[in-house]
């Protein structure tokens, strides 16, 4: 019981710490820079008493699960051996929990309030959704495929960073095509995709697979699988982009 | 109020759920259908799941309660004519000096509080041996997000085109990628993308729609995306970039070690 009280004390000690430079800019810019008081002060304090409970309990559920889940899956897949199995895992696990990810629905709804006001798609509701909902499905799709190809990298050990740059290459032809209106979406649906669930059940999953494979670095074919499904987003996006516009 | 505050809790909660249920329906369903076999510790993973949800929950309640209501009225306050420069027909750049040096400040103080973050540091000291400290990585890594959020402000006060600096922080990667460490490289790309989830994003979207509204000649919908963009490339930059200082620092001492221990002398080469 001691011992469990010791570690939560820690753990919340941890999480004040790691908030500690929030409180300070917010607090210095308040008060020092825009000099107005805290209107609602016991609202802000309950909020950020959750927010440390909440952080806490999280950085302790991680430890318990996610990363364990993402190894043990790691080491059935290479057990059972299935590449298909494996590719389809990846292809679903990165559809699904990009797809239904609530920052992607905002940027989706956003991006065709853009398009309809450059006059790109009809303005109106049916095909403002229509469009918001391509956009999501091209975005989840891709973040599907990011991972195909992450995983198949890290078990034919290919160099990261041919794969990333020809990805730079394919972003910057592809920008100079692309309508001007998506290209300012497409570069931001990259950073939208990765969610607080995703990352650390992806890297674990990468890492695991990396140490369960005879001749593979974790360090260097382990990691890498969240880069591309921050990169082939903006690439799926710039190619939806100028298809749409053609 | 209390009974407000507990229906927005088990709002959040529910929504947490809603996000949580795609992700356990793949897991269980390859679970169950493929893999058939029984996961190691079961009990420990279903509390330690139950955890997360909550955790996270917790989290998303007490940051749209307390923290982003205080960043939003701070951004548009921090960006308004009546502030940056008494609303002149064309504020000059240099008028939004505190936005910038805000946008900085916020960008590193989000980073080191970004949940995933952590988590990534985590494994890259567990899978390192320590070499890569979990500290070293998430403070590069919020330079790399703090610098680009200042960028990206002053790319939305003087409207520049975002493909330049995207195209230029490419070439800066690529450059990079040549000379450091081999160790680092996927990992400094995988920084990139973690970055940008829970904490950063509500807030630097605020900032971002608060300037490009504010600017005069400037469209929210054109020039305030982009800030999300910039703050996932920029960290790549800076992993590398810490990676190829401590690496220098480090065969600097080696050298200086040598020449000062004469019994060493003449084994190099």
């Amino acid at each position: 019981m001691i011992v469990t009280m010791r570690a939560a004390t820690g753990l919340l000690v941890e999480t004040l710490r790691d908030l500690a430079p929030l409180l300070l800019v917010i607090a210095f810019f308040q008060f020092a820079v825009l000099r107005q008081p805290l209107h609602d002060l016991t609202g802000i304090a309950v909020g950020f008493v959750f927010v440390v409970l909440g952080l806490s309990i999280f950085m302790r559920g991680l430890k318990m699960a996610l990363f364990p889940l993402g190894e043990s899956l790691a080491d059935a897949f290479a057990r059972k051996g299935s590449l298909f199995w494996l590719l389809c895992f990846s292809f679903g696990l990165g559809f699904g929990t990009t797809v239904a990810e609530p920052a992607l629905i905002a940027v989706g709804n956003e991006a065709a309030g853009v398009m309809s006001a450059a006059g790109v798609i009809d303005a109106g509701e049916v095909s403002e959704a229509r469009y918001a909902r391509a956009l999501r499905y091209t975005v989840a799709v891709s973040v599907g495929v990011s991972l195909v190809i992450g995983v198949l990298r890290i078990l034919k050990g290919w160099p990261i960073q041919w794969l990333i740059v020809t990805g730079y290459l394919l972003v910057v032809a592809l920008t100079t095509i692309a309508p001007q209106e998506i290209i300012g979406i497409a570069y931001d649906s990259g950073g939208v995709t990765t969610s607080t669930i995703t990352v650390p059940l992806v890297t674990a999953l990468g890492v695991g697979l990396a140490q369960a494979i005879k001749g593979r670095n974790p360090m260097i074919d382990g990691f890498g699988l969240i880069a591309f499904a921050s990169l082939m987003p903006i690439i799926f996006v710039l190619i939806f982009g100028v298809v749409t516009a053609a | 109020m209390m009974i407000d505050l507990a229906l927005d809790m088990l709002e959040t909660v529910r929504a947490t759920l809603v996000d949580v249920a795609p992700i356990a329906a793949v897991l269980a369903g390859f679970q169950v259908g493929v893999l058939r076999r029984a996961i190691p510790n079961l009990r420990r993973v279903l509390v330690g799941s139950a955890y997360v949800v909550v955790g996270l929950a917790f989290f998303l309640f007490g940051l749209e309660h307390a923290l982003f209501p205080l960043g939003d009225v701070m951004a548009a306050q921090l960006t308004d004519p009546s502030f940056t420069g008494g609303g002149e027909a064309v504020p000059d750049w240099t008028d939004y000096y505190w936005t910038y040096l805000f946008a900085f400040a916020i960008g590193f103080a989000t980073t080191i509080a970004e949940p995933s973050l952590m988590a990534v540091a985590l494994k890259a000291r567990e899978v390192s041996g320590g070499a890569v400290g979990a500290n070293g990585l998430r403070i590069a890594v919020a330079l790399g997000v703090a610098i680009s959020l200042a960028v990206g402000t002053f790319r939305i006060v003087t409207g520049t085109p975002l493909h330049l600096y995207m195209i230029v922080g490419y070439v800066i990667v690529v450059v990079q990628t040549i000379y450091a460490p081999r160790m680092i490289v996927p990992l400094a790309y995988d920084s990139g993308g973690v970055t940008t989830s829970t904490v950063t994003v509500p807030l630097v979207a605020a900032l971002g729609l608060g300037l490009a509204s504010n600017v005069p000649g400037r469209s929210a919908v054109l020039d305030g995306f982009g800030l999300i963009a910039l703050a996932s490339l920029f960290p790549i930059i800076t992993v590398m970039g810490y990676a190829q200082i401590s690496g220098w620092l480090a065969m600097r001492q080696a050298r200086a070690d040598t020449v000062t221990t004469p019994s060493e002398k003449g084994r190099e080469p």
